[in-house]
């Protein structure tokens, strides 16, 4: 680092100054210095556990430093609470959606802020305020809609409007790609970038590397609490970016061999589903997926692809068709007898639906399973074997740190995924129904799942993989379904298409139109 | 069976049923609407019943030593708020268990009122006749048929109970206040990196629950009769909280669960002072059981369809 910038803050937006932050065990951030030119898009980098959201929630003072000053536009600021940071014209769109779902999208974006006629919420106001933030930045919402009805890509939106709301001068965004699909991705670029060009300055949080080359100006790179780079980005390339991550060169491509795919094992016919609000959102679907094969569906978050899964595992109920699985019509089957007869989930939302946060790293393990006469003598439970059972996960997934008495919550975001995916794989699933494998993990996590999953695949197990993420989508699928609207649009082999075919189909036009018009 | 089916006519014919239930119903509706102010914010307030007693018990104090019934009132909801205000900081200042801090806090008003009634009045079980709060005359309107003789002679209170309702509703969903108090309710983490104060809120919500339900433990005491019995609040404090659960934790929703429940108390009532049937006691006490039968089964049929506030009797404590 420069050590005239260091005397001269006042061109930066935000200057951190040797942060420390220590949690019980852990030093989150060790003698951190961040430096955010005014006007400018910073990421900053980092495996999870970085110390990265740590480092963030002080600058929006939702922790408080152990020590360390923070200067804003040059002028040192005490953040002791979101208040201070608010006044200090920060925002932050968290990694987890800091939104109430029970109420509208116009309640959540002016919650603390209500504009006022009289003693009452000046409704009108507030969403007229709404559409013009919506108008000027691109970011299309329904202000009456209901947050838990929105898919989340939408309710990454409320959550930027509601920090523009706020007057924010400096954004922080934690992670905001992680639920994106490109063109959704594509869009928020354009968004940040409408940002900047009115002087607004972006911190941004992410750990995909291309994003990092694609919007920003500069790079803070984290690793273990501490900063080991500090970067133009037109200065770097992704490979230099990994190794100051991890600190060893990193695979950017999942490696495999062409599938041996064998019979068909799991079908829908003519599949119908509504969402929560009695809507259809799977509209006659029909597909199959064979032994040994990763079928993936592509599409953008809201298009169908939850409730599609839901109705696959029996979670969400079948309003018309046939769910067949090894030839038995499983339409009404329980998610229980479906997991008895070899099926697996890996759920979208690992926190809701994948694991229970207070039970030990052993419950978790046997979820589901727990009747099994492995790890259950009639009404008790063999805790010597299921503890011997999951200490033999922790080893085999790599599951850190290794401790089988650690809570769910306890463990990080990239640790939990390995938890539910040893869980799931580790019964010899015949089918498995995996939705969002990498959803905002880091580049070690994703590169061990992507191999974890293709070795599945190689063992004869029929996939089918929901994701937002178009390129996890073409490095693991050998067949790729896109959806739109509840519908499928096409199905297309990922070494015979591009990514524009596919965002084209995304954004819901028919295969057969997009390969009419070529020819 | 021709004198059951004479009988449950008659007793839909009389105006009296309708006067009773809109009786019956106030103390309930009151109660629930205080369920809904304090669950709204994320707090459960399952002392409503001791709140109640407390009211009732001030009501009958306040007016004997005033001879002001008005007095007597007020004294209720003061001591209906300080209850409302210990369960408040057991529950949020120190994040207590709120089921427990309820049950104690109903002991408590019990053995209160049970004490202060000996020690004030000199004898157990229940205390001299007060001055009750007068009732509404409609004048002319009361000659009306039907409809008149339903709305004759009415507390005030049982209008306050329904301006009330009309009161929370606006307060609760159209107003900054009622805004935060849901959003903290819901997800107090999100509310609060916003800046809401969250404590504030939630003391607001329980002590607003205390004023609620004190008036509807004193229009139990002093609403028509102008006396004190012990245990007076008899289960209404949790049939108050089933009102608001049927209700979907909304003022208007509680309020229609009350009234339901009102009217199978005054059925009940009207259909053993008939006359037509003669019932012997035991069967009598079967009937008394009409109001808690339809409240297992409303509960039971309406249980998938009604959500508490997400974050309802969970503490919040900042890290």
């Amino acid at each position: 680092m420069d050590k005239s910038n260091e005397k001269d803050n006042s061109k930066y937006a935000v200057v951190m100054e040797k942060i420390v932050k220590r949690f019980p065990g852990v030093l989150a951030n060790d003698h951190v210095d961040l430096f955010v030119k005014r006007g400018e898009i910073h990421a900053i980098v980092g495996e999870n556990g970085a110390g990265k959201t740590t480092l963030m929630n002080q600058l929006y003072g939702l922790i408080k430093s152990d020590s360390g000053k923070i200067y804003v536009n040059g002028v040192e600021t005490r953040i002791e609470n979101p208040n201070d940071a608010i006044n200090a014209k920060i925002g932050m769109v968290h990694q987890h959606f800091m939104l109430v779902n029970r109420l509208s999208v116009v309640e959540n974006i002016v919650l603390g802020m209500e504009p006022v006629r009289g003693p009452f919420f000046a409704r009108d106001s507030a969403c007229k305020q709404i559409n013009e933030l919506s108008k000027k930045f691109g970011l299309f919402v329904d202000p009456d809609a209901i947050i838990e009805d929105l898919p989340v890509g939408i309710q990454q939106r409320v959550e930027i409007i509601k920090v523009l709301y706020r007057g924010a001068e400096i954004l922080i965004l934690d992670e905001p790609t992680a639920v994106l699909t490109p063109q959704e991705t594509e869009e928020l670029f354009e968004i940040l970038r409408a940002l900047k060009a009115q002087g607004k300055t972006v911190i941004f949080i992410t750990h995909k590397l291309h994003e990092v080359m694609a919007i920003t100006d500069s790079v803070t790179v984290m690793r273990l609490g501490k900063v080991t780079g500090v970067v133009k980005t037109s200065d770097t390339n992704p490979r230099e970016l990994a190794r100051m991550m991890v600190g060893r060169d990193v695979l950017l491509r999942v490696e495999k061999g062409s599938a041996k795919i064998g019979k068909e094992i799991f079908r829908v016919e003519n599949l119908h589903v509504n969402e929560n609000r009695g809507l259809e959102a799977v509209k006659g679907l029909n597909f199959s997926v064979k032994r040994g094969e990763i079928v993936g569906i592509a599409g953008v978050a809201g298009n169908g692809q939850s409730e599609l899964i839901e109705a696959i595992t029996g979670l969400r109920k079948v309003e018309e068709g046939r769910v067949i699985f090894k030839g038995v019509n499983i339409t009404n089957f329980s998610p229980k007898r479906r997991r008895d007869m070899g099926m697996s989930h890996i759920p979208e939302d690992r926190l809701k639906h994948g694991l229970v946060l207070d039970f030990p790293l052993y419950y978790n393990f046997i979820l589901g399973k727990h009747d099994n006469p492995r790890f259950c003598d009639g009404e008790f439970l063999r805790l010597i074997d299921i503890k011997r059972f999951s200490d033999e996960l922790v080893k085999r997934f790599d599951v850190r740190p290794p401790i089988i008495n650690l809570l769910g919550e306890n463990l990080s975001g990239g640790n939990q995924q390995k938890v539910i995916i040893a869980r799931e794989f580790s019964f010899n699933p015949d089918f498995i129904a995996i939705s969002q494998p990498t959803r905002g993990l880091d580049i070690g996590a994703i590169e061990f799942i992507h191999k974890t999953i293709i070795s599945m695949r190689d063992q004869g197990v029929g996939m089918l993989l929901i994701s937002m993420e178009l390129e996890e989508i073409f490095s693991l699928s050998d067949r790729i379904l896109v959806m739109y609207e509840g519908q499928i649009m096409g199905e297309v082999t990922p070494q015979k298409t591009t990514t524009e075919e596919v965002g084209l189909m995304m954004a819901g036009h028919k295969l057969e139109d997009l390969r009419t018009q070529e020819a | 069976m021709n004198a059951w089916i004479q009988a449950i006519i008659s007793v839909f014919a009389n105006p009296i049923f309708y006067k009773s239930t809109l009786n019956q119903s106030t103390p309930l509706i009151l109660a629930a609407l205080g369920g809904v102010y304090s669950e709204t914010t994320g707090v459960v307030n399952i002392a409503l019943e001791g709140i109640m007693l407390i009211g009732a018990f001030g009501g009958v104090v306040g007016s004997y030593f005033t001879g002001n019934p008005w007095y007597g009132l007020a004294l209720g909801i003061l001591l209906g708020v300080a209850m409302a205000a210990l369960h408040a900081w057991a529950t949020i200042r120190y994040a207590g268990d709120q089921i427990i801090s309820g049950t104690a806090l109903i002991l408590l008003a019990q053995g209160i009122t049970g004490f202060s009634l000996v020690e004030l009045f000199g004898k157990p079980g229940s205390t001299d006749l007060v001055r009750s709060i007068p009732l509404v005359n409609l004048g002319s309107f009361e000659n009306v048929p039907f409809f008149g003789r339903i709305f004759s002679s009415l507390s005030p209170l049982v209008y306050i109970a329904f301006a009330s309702v009309a009161f929370s509703w606006f307060l609760i969903y159209k107003t900054r206040l009622g805004l935060r108090m849901r959003s903290v309710g819901n997800n107090p983490e999100a509310a609060d990196t916003l800046g809401v104060n969250v404590y504030n809120i939630r003391y607001f919500g329980v002590l607003m629950s205390g004023v609620f339900a004190s008036l509807g433990g004193a229009f139990l005491s002093i609403g028509e009769l102008g006396q004190f019995t012990e245990n007076m609040s008899n289960g209404r404090g949790f049939i108050a909280l089933a009102a608001m659960i049927i209700g979907n934790w909304s003022p208007t929703g509680a309020m229609w669960a009350a009234i339901l429940f009102g009217a199978a108390s005054a059925f009940n009532d009207q259909l053993q002072s008939q006359g037509i049937l003669h019932l012997a006691t035991n069967t009598q006490y079967l009937f008394g059981m009409i109001p808690y039968i339809i409240t297992l089964i409303v509960v039971g049929g309406l249980v998938g369809r009604s959500r508490a506030p997400s974050a309802d009797g969970i503490p919040y404590i900042k890290d």
